[in-house]
């Protein structure tokens, strides 16, 4: 049985012995909330759902983010964060890359946008990226919006739910970085209904049918519709 | 004997019976209001009125520092300013930071940087910003009020909410929340800002006379009335985050 209560930083969770996540904080044998929003109190663990704050990078995160800057060992990337993330070139050229032979903007030209995955990240140096893998690199169309990071989680959904419903309903194709930028697209009044259900999600992220309340707008959309 | 009869005209700030000259009882609080998230443009912000007062807090961050020098490997830079705006006080007050505003921003800073988790931020720089919109008497303890909100609101790891009274002596007995007046014609002025979850004092300033009596009651005091700040407090941030509709109870549906 999971227990959910709405906290504030300074509150307290739970008394007792339990694993915790992060945004908590263990006070003697009370667990303590950081932040404003929404815990649950597991049989043995304690989680705890922000519902708002900036984006930290974690290792693994897929991440949409924009070149803001290039020097000869590689990519500087906006990643929407209070750091800034790092593409190093030899990740994306292979090992026989050097500064002379490559030229890193024909690759990626500053202002471009592109889907990258944290490859590390430690408190002392700024995220490293990596376009290694499938979908990775440079995003070549599609309206960007920006929500706040705290609401992707509702946005993407249990297993994808939230996002492949308004995908479906819209038509459009719907990229979500965990640093909350989004990149969708599709046909024009399916941009302008993605847009919208986004918004909704974001501003009514705490509420309890969002799933329902999202699929009553969309109504009866359908692709090619 | 100009300085003696103005001594002898001195106001008196509180009445035969009890009443203080705004017609409150010794220990009781202007009417206060909070209200939480107001500024698009800021990560959080928060705005109070408290007695006359309206203040203004916004938080920026965390983001990167600059000038670079600055930057601090383990953990947040916090920066604080306290402004008056020129039309807070009834003459134009110059909009360049003065002595005390410097001095009131450092408190501030220091008042807050205990509740905040800095070390969470590496190299980062979080801003707060303090505007005195229009001034009474306590604005450093109100401004320290929404700012700890802001902060909140701008998702910033919190230990607690910090929040501020002030407690003062007027006609040599101990008050609570001063105003501007009082705080001008009395002899004393304790400010105080507490963590109330930590049960910690993280700003204690005294300006004027107390005896260890008045010391202890006053000081007992305003942790008192600070508690029935952070009741509001707490009731402005939920009611921003939580307010309106049901919270549903069961588990929500989000992505691993």
């Amino acid at each position: 049985m999971i227990q959910r209560k709405q906290v504030i930083p300074g509150d307290v969770i739970a008394k007792g012995t339990y694993r915790y996540g992060s945004n908590i904080e263990k006070r003697g044998d009370e667990y303590i909330a950081l932040r404003v929003g929404l815990a649950e109190v597991g049989t043995d663990g304690l989680k705890l759902n922000p519902l708002t704050g900036p984006y930290l990078p974690r290792a693994e995160d897929e991440v949409i983010g924009k070149v803001a800057d290039i020097n000869g060992f590689g990519w500087v990337v906006d990643i929407n964060s209070c750091f800034d993330g790092f593409l190093p070139a030899s990740f994306v050229f292979g090992r026989e890359f050097s500064p002379a032979t490559h030229d890193l903007s024909s690759k990626f030209a500053l202002g471009d946008m592109i889907g990258a995955r944290i490859e590390s990240y430690e408190r002392s140096r700024d995220p490293q990226l990596s376009i290694r893998g499938h979908g990775y690199g440079k995003i070549e169309s599609g309206e960007i919006i920006k929500i706040s990071p705290t609401k992707v989680p509702r946005l993407i959904g249990r297993r994808g739910a939230m996002i492949n419903m308004i995908s479906e309903k819209t038509g459009c194709d719907i990229r979500v970085g965990q640093n909350g930028v989004v990149v969708v697209n599709g046909p024009p009044e399916g941009l302008v209904k993605t847009a919208k259900a986004i918004k909704i999600v974001e501003e009514e992220a705490h509420s309890a049918d969002l799933m329902a309340k999202i699929e009553a707008y969309l109504g009866g959309t359908e692709v090619g519709k | 004997m100009e300085g003696l009869r103005l001594e002898n005209k001195k106001k008196k700030l509180i009445d035969d019976k009890g009443k203080r000259l705004d017609g409150r009882k010794w220990d009781e609080l202007r009417p206060i209001s909070l209200q939480v998230g107001l500024m698009k443009n800021a990560d959080g912000s928060a705005y109070i009125e408290w007695g006359k007062n309206k203040i203004m807090a916004a938080v920026y961050g965390p983001k990167e520092v600059h000038p670079k020098h600055q930057v601090l490997p383990n953990r947040a830079l916090l920066r604080c300013r306290y402004h008056m705006a020129p039309f807070s006080v009834d003459e134009r007050k110059n909009p360049a930071p003065s002595r005390r505003e410097i001095e009131i921003s450092k408190v501030i800073r220091e008042a807050l940087v205990p509740a905040v988790i800095v070390e969470d931020y590496p190299r980062t720089a979080i801003e707060v910003w303090v505007e005195v919109l229009q001034s009474d008497g306590g604005s450093r303890v109100a401004g320290i009020t929404a700012a700890s909100l802001a902060l909140a609101d701008a998702g910033i790891n919190m230990r607690d909410l910090v929040v501020g009274c002030s407690c003062g002596i007027i006609d040599d007995h101990v008050v609570a929340d001063l105003d501007d007046t009082e705080d001008k014609e009395g002899s004393g002025d304790m400010p105080v800002a507490i963590m109330p979850n930590l049960g910690q004092v993280s700003l204690l300033q005294v300006d004027g006379i107390f005896t260890r009596d008045q010391f202890k009651k006053a000081f007992e005091l305003a942790i008192e009335k600070g508690k029935q700040v952070y009741a509001m407090q707490r009731e402005a941030l939920t009611s921003k985050f939580f307010g309106g509709e049901p919270m549903s109870t069961e588990v929500e549906e989000v992505a691993e």
